[in-house]
């Protein structure tokens, strides 16, 4: 029973980070329609570029600083080079271009800054806490703690500040948006922004748990079935599905994978996902769709 | 107004005689193209481009054509066209294996059929979902049967390598493993495949998919069986990918290997639809040339230019960059796809008189799916 309980605290913790990602996502979705696969691109190239200052002896803040300025740097210039010539496209030409961008992402930041693998070390010490019979890692607590602290602040962000109730409106309805003058393109580069802070966070805490290096891109793949169940104009729904995808993704590891003889980590998350989509189609906290004829 | 609106009213435009003249005329570039793909090629051609570049790019072009068919005409965006074409691949290898009495053309076709049907449950969340939600439902098909073909040795007759040789290709005692065979066999199926397609697209299965791509809603109130339709399409556009697989298996690797058919795969042949034309039968092949003859080319211009002096590994991300960026470019410039662009520069070739009413696909029109 305590190792059930481990294996789902361990679980849920991981789903925390799994749902950093997806906020990502979610952002990006929500303001500009864009279902951006350059995510995962984009937190190896944040981990990347901080683990190489830090390499050069930058202090940590600094460092964060300098990674920072260079994922709003890339924000404008994809508003610019990227979304700007492809308005009013259709979404999947978007998804598309995407991934395109995915490929130019990867490919700069291997090419400036190496394809080795880096160790990257928070500090954060890890040794597991004991909360009676149970083992918790002390690094997945800071780590979801982290993830928590950026979910509510990102909450407050778009509830309570200009822009983010500006971009709420360009959610809802992008020409009305526009008519009351609000700047479609100026948010765009600060939602791109913000999601690319995001996906510094995300590629700290993925990268100093797995080492930074490529294999960061496929973070994006364990986010998929979080955006699925949590719907993707959600960020409570981010954390929901984040929390249930890894609570499944370490229970079925460990329960179901025996049963058919080999790990089942690849699949067995979207297979949920797909039969929650059968009972919620626009996933738990997504907005359902009213068609016009 | 829908395409297949405007399709359709074409189709009543020029009746009797001069509608054949227009057809023969039409037709005429294709069948100089068929004598020189059949005929020439393989007289003039040597077996790197047929081992290197015409076999990859018409499997390439085969498999874009099947996720043409379930996205582009009927609207139901797909991810999962790697595991359609691994389905292909294996159910075909299985049948050979199995069952060596059957010639080899029915075992491909047979091998479609599964991958077909394999498809058909693939496409089931569909009837509730769709856009975004439906392309990474697809995923789910994607990694599953690509673990199930890795876990289970039965499909691989319990091979001990993960990749399995495929028998020897012969049709009728006649041996067709050299390249000019195995380029003969792959652009037979290729283009009778795209033959049956491209009637299918005007057949009545075909303007319902179209309607159900427009808007299923609207589809649905003027009577077009959404469900079936949806289903149909997954079941054609999984067949024709699973034959592709067949031959990416038999006739061009020469194994039968699950890691070929990854996620790698369905994004490269979604590219390839987008680049080419969404709504187009002939948008495949110029995608699949796109994507195929790009990477050989970049390889060749970053050797050229920094042979020698730039490792491998950093070239590498060179082509990467170039590839991505290009892929950018191309849909900022012609979002509709290159067919669309390859069709109006045909246009201002033909002298004006001729023009009329144009027939056929038109992927200006048929972007747009969700």
């Amino acid at each position: 029973m305590a190792f059930l309980i481990e294996t789902l605290i361990g679980g849920l913790l991981s789903g925390v980070m799994y749902a950093l990602v997806a906020i990502g996502f979610v952002l990006i979705y929500k303001a500009s329609g864009v279902f951006n696969f350059a995510q995962g691109a984009m937190v190896l190239c944040a981990a990347l570029t901080f683990v190489t200052l830090r390499d050069q002896g930058l202090a940590f803040w600094f460092a964060a600083l300098v990674t920072l300025a260079i994922m709003v740097v890339l924000a404008i210039a994809v508003e610019r080079v990227v979304l700007r010539p492809l308005m009013n496209q259709s979404q999947i030409t978007l998804f598309m271009a995407t991934l395109g961008l995915s490929f130019v992402i990867e490919g700069m930041s291997q090419l400036v800054m190496g394809a080795s693998v880096h160790e990257l070390d928070l500090g954060i010490v890890d040794t597991p806490v004991e909360v009676g019979p149970i083992l918790v890692s002390q690094f997945d607590l800071v780590a979801a703690a982290a993830a928590g602290i950026l979910v509510l602040a990102l909450s407050v962000f778009f509830n309570v500040t200009r822009i983010g109730i500006s971009l709420r409106a360009i959610a809802d309805d992008p020409q009305a948006a526009l008519s009351i003058g609000i700047r479609l393109q100026r948010l765009w580069r600060i939602v791109w922004g913000v999601a690319g802070f995001v996906a510094l966070v995300a590629g700290l805490l993925w990268g100093s748990r797995q080492g930074v290096q490529f294999s960061l891109t496929f973070v994006v793949l364990k986010a998929l079935p979080v955006l699925i169940i949590g719907g993707f104009t959600s960020i409570a729904g981010a954390i929901v599905g984040g929390l249930i995808v890894g609570a499944a993704d370490a229970l079925a590891e460990i329960y179901v994978g025996p049963l058919l003889g080999g790990s089942v980590s690849t699949w067995f998350v979207y297979v949920l996902a797909v039969a929650f989509l059968l009972i919620r189609p626009a996933g738990l906290f997504g907005e359902r769709a009213i068609e016009r004829v | 107004m829908s395409s297949a609106e405007t399709e359709a009213a074409a189709d009543f435009v020029a009746p009797g005689a001069a509608r054949d003249w227009r057809g023969l005329r039409r037709a005429l570039p294709l069948g100089l193209l068929l004598a020189v793909a059949f005929v020439i090629v393989p007289l003039a051609g040597t077996d790197y481009w047929f081992n290197a570049i015409l076999i990859p790019f018409l499997i390439m072009a085969l498999a874009g054509l099947g996720l043409n068919l379930l996205m582009g005409y009927a609207g139901q965006a797909s991810l999962g066209t790697g595991a359609f074409m691994a389905t292909g691949a294996y159910a075909t290898y299985n049948l050979l294996l199995r069952l060596p009495d059957i010639p080899l053309p029915i075992s491909l076709v047979l091998g479609g059929l599964i991958a077909g049907a394999v498809g058909v449950v693939v496409g089931l969340p569909s009837l509730r979902i769709k856009g975004f939600y439906l392309l990474a439902s697809t995923l789910a098909a994607q990694f599953l049967l690509e673990w199930i073909f890795n876990q289970y040795g039965w499909f691989s007759n319990y091979s001990t390598s993960s990749s399995i040789s495929a028998p020897k290709l012969a049709i009728l005692g006649q041996d067709l493993s050299s390249p000019v065979g195995r380029y003969l066999m792959t652009l037979t199926a290729v283009v009778a495949i795209a033959a049956v397609a491209a009637r299918l697209v005007k057949s009545q299965t075909g303007r319902a998919w179209s309607a159900v791509r427009d808007m299923d809603t609207a589809a649905a109130v003027i009577g077009v069986p959404v469900a079936r339709s949806k289903l149909s399409a997954f079941f054609v556009g999984a067949a024709v990918c699973g034959v592709a697989g067949a031959l990416w298996a038999f006739a061009y690797l020469g194994t039968v290997d699950a890691r070929s058919f990854g996620l790698d795969r369905s994004f490269q042949v979604m590219f390839i639809i987008i680049v080419g034309g969404m709504g187009s039968i002939a948008g495949n092949f110029i995608g699949s040339a796109f994507i195929v003859l790009l990477p050989i080319l970049l390889s060749q211009v970053s050797d050229r230019l920094f042979g020698g002096t730039v490792d491998a590994g950093q070239l590498a991300n060179l082509q990467r960059i170039a590839f991505g960026a290009l892929i950018i470019w191309f849909l900022i410039k012609e979002p509709a796809g290159l067919a669309a662009l390859a069709e109006r520069g045909w246009r201002r070739l033909r002298p004006s008189g001729t023009a009329g009413p144009e027939r056929g696909s038109r992927p200006g029109n048929t972007g747009k799916i969700f």
